[in-house]
């Protein structure tokens, strides 16, 4: 894996991730060794046709399921290995997932969605709230602070799951499908504040099958049946457009 | 693409030299398709030539104007009505290198797909961040604003292109996925595959482990995953 920033230690790190599930003549091998580093300021999108193990991979990557073999490395920890307790504690602390369908609590306002994380990792309430309204704050989302779910658009639910991903000292956010459910409009919205999180530090990953979507990450990676068959770097922009220019 | 009707549409806002005409199209294009003054200054011959402009002075600094006429004012009404032609489709060099490869012997079509797919996709992030850089222009409102929304309109339109090439590469690989299974009964002796080399957009090498191929068939094999558990 092209390492773009030697420097810094990856805040994700997959080695030789294996997923097998059944065995014997039922056997699927939904990932074969994946190995995957994300830096922080990286978006990584991952790409691939239904079954390839693009799902599976972020549920392992957010320690939602367990890997038959290989690595997850979490800010340093691999939480492949850690007990059910502290693997619990790293993704309240570390880990921030983005689902599809948004999964905010309905009960809960955005603020309070938001910083839950932080309460249930021990955080007195009123620290969680002054954090979660930081997080909403620097996302442009302040207003949303004391809607609830059902009064908030699509967009703006996913904004807000965003914010509760990366609320605190988390800097690594998952994204599986995040604009599956939303306009092309609305979707490439919710895109930009994953960008704009990730030019401000943060560790994205994105799984997607829209191209359009996927074209916003620094890099895209390709799976096919289980395993990594290509992977684009980011190259300069602005030389596209001379480098087109000089070939005409 | 028509230069003529461009140039026609910036007369149209007032009188201008063949330098400034090349600088504001490309301004608005973000030099997508450059002109060179020489281009310019043979379609302004022609446009005169035609009545559709004509000679209109000289500025202060001694640069030869020109004005459109009613004529070129109502060629260029006409222009904006009419829709692009769609009926001769334009030569895709990918559509026809696709279709050469099916069932061309020796040739991993799932590879040639791929390697173009890094291409287009690759291509498409470069327009994303030229387009992320023109949203903050145009956000922020600065005297070019109109140039920056023009340009905005053209990197979208370059995305949209891009993305419907890549939706139909991911397509025709799924198609030939689901039609693979009777093509390999009939498939002849296995060849080695040639490098793929994909179509326009900046170099990309050839997939890694894209010719992950059976070497008992040829063209496009892995079994169907249908099988394969979970989503993604």
């Amino acid at each position: 894996m092209p390492d773009q920033r030697p420097s810094q230690s990856p805040v994700l790190q997959l080695d030789q991730l294996v997923r097998t599930h059944g065995s014997g003549a039922t056997e699927v091998h939904a990932l074969r060794g994946i190995n995957l580093s994300v830096f922080p300021g990286e978006l990584v999108a991952v790409m691939g046709p239904s079954g390839s193990g693009k799902s599976t991979l972020l549920t392992l990557a957010g320690g939602l399921d367990t890997p038959t073999s290989g690595r997850v490395i979490v800010e340093g920890t691999d939480i492949t290995a850690v007990g059910r307790k502290q693997l619990a504690a790293m993704r309240r602390r570390s880990i921030g997932y983005v689902f599809q369908d948004y999964n905010l609590i309905p009960a809960l306002t955005a603020a309070e969605n938001v910083a839950l994380p932080r309460e249930l990792d021990g955080i007195s309430a009123r620290k969680a709230r002054v954090s979660a309204l930081a997080a909403l704050e620097e996302m442009g989302l302040r207003q949303l602070a004391d809607r609830f779910p059902d009064e908030m658009s699509g967009g703006q639910q996913q904004r807000v799951a965003i914010a509760r991903a990366l609320v605190g000292d988390r800097r690594l956010v998952l994204a599986d499908e995040p604009t599956g459910a939303l306009d092309s409009e609305t979707g490439e919205s919710v895109l930009a504040l994953l960008r704009s999180r990730c030019d401000a530090g943060a560790a994205g990953v994105l799984v997607t099958h829209e191209p359009r979507f996927a074209a916003w990450a620094d890099r895209v990676v390709f799976l096919r049946d289980g395993s990594v068959v290509d992977e684009t770097l980011r190259s300069h922009a602005d030389s596209l457009l001379s480098g087109r220019a000089a070939g005409q | 693409m028509s230069i003529r009707h461009g140039l026609l549409a910036l007369l149209e806002r007032g009188p201008r030299y063949g330098s400034q005409l090349r600088t504001e199209f490309e301004s608005r294009t973000g030099s997508t398709w450059p002109l060179n003054v020489g281009q310019v200054y043979t379609t302004l011959a022609r446009l005169e030539r035609d009545g559709l402009v004509a000679p209109g002075g000289e500025d202060a600094a001694g640069h030869t104007l020109y004005v459109i006429t009613d004529t070129g004012s109502a060629e260029l009404r006409q222009w904006y009505e009419r829709p692009v032609d769609r009926a001769n489709p334009p030569r895709d060099e990918l559509s026809i290198k696709l279709a050469m490869a099916v069932g061309s012997p020796g040739v991993d079509i799932r590879a040639v797909i791929q390697s173009q797919r890094h291409a287009t996709i690759r291509a498409m992030q470069d327009y994303t961040r030229l387009k992320a850089q023109a949203l903050t222009a145009v956000e922020s409102g600065d005297a070019h604003e109109r140039d920056d929304v023009a340009w905005l309109l053209v990197l979208e339109q370059l995305i949209f292109q891009t993305e419907a090439e890549a939706r139909w590469l991911d397509h025709c690989e799924a198609r030939l996925v689901r039609l693979s299974l009777p093509a390999d009964r009939r498939a002849a002796a296995p060849r080695p595959s040639p490098a793929a080399e994909p179509v326009n957009p900046p170099a990309a090498t050839a997939a890694p482990g894209s010719s992950r191929t059976d070497p008992a068939t040829t063209t496009t094999t892995t079994p169907p995953s249908s099988a394969r558990a979970r989503r993604g």
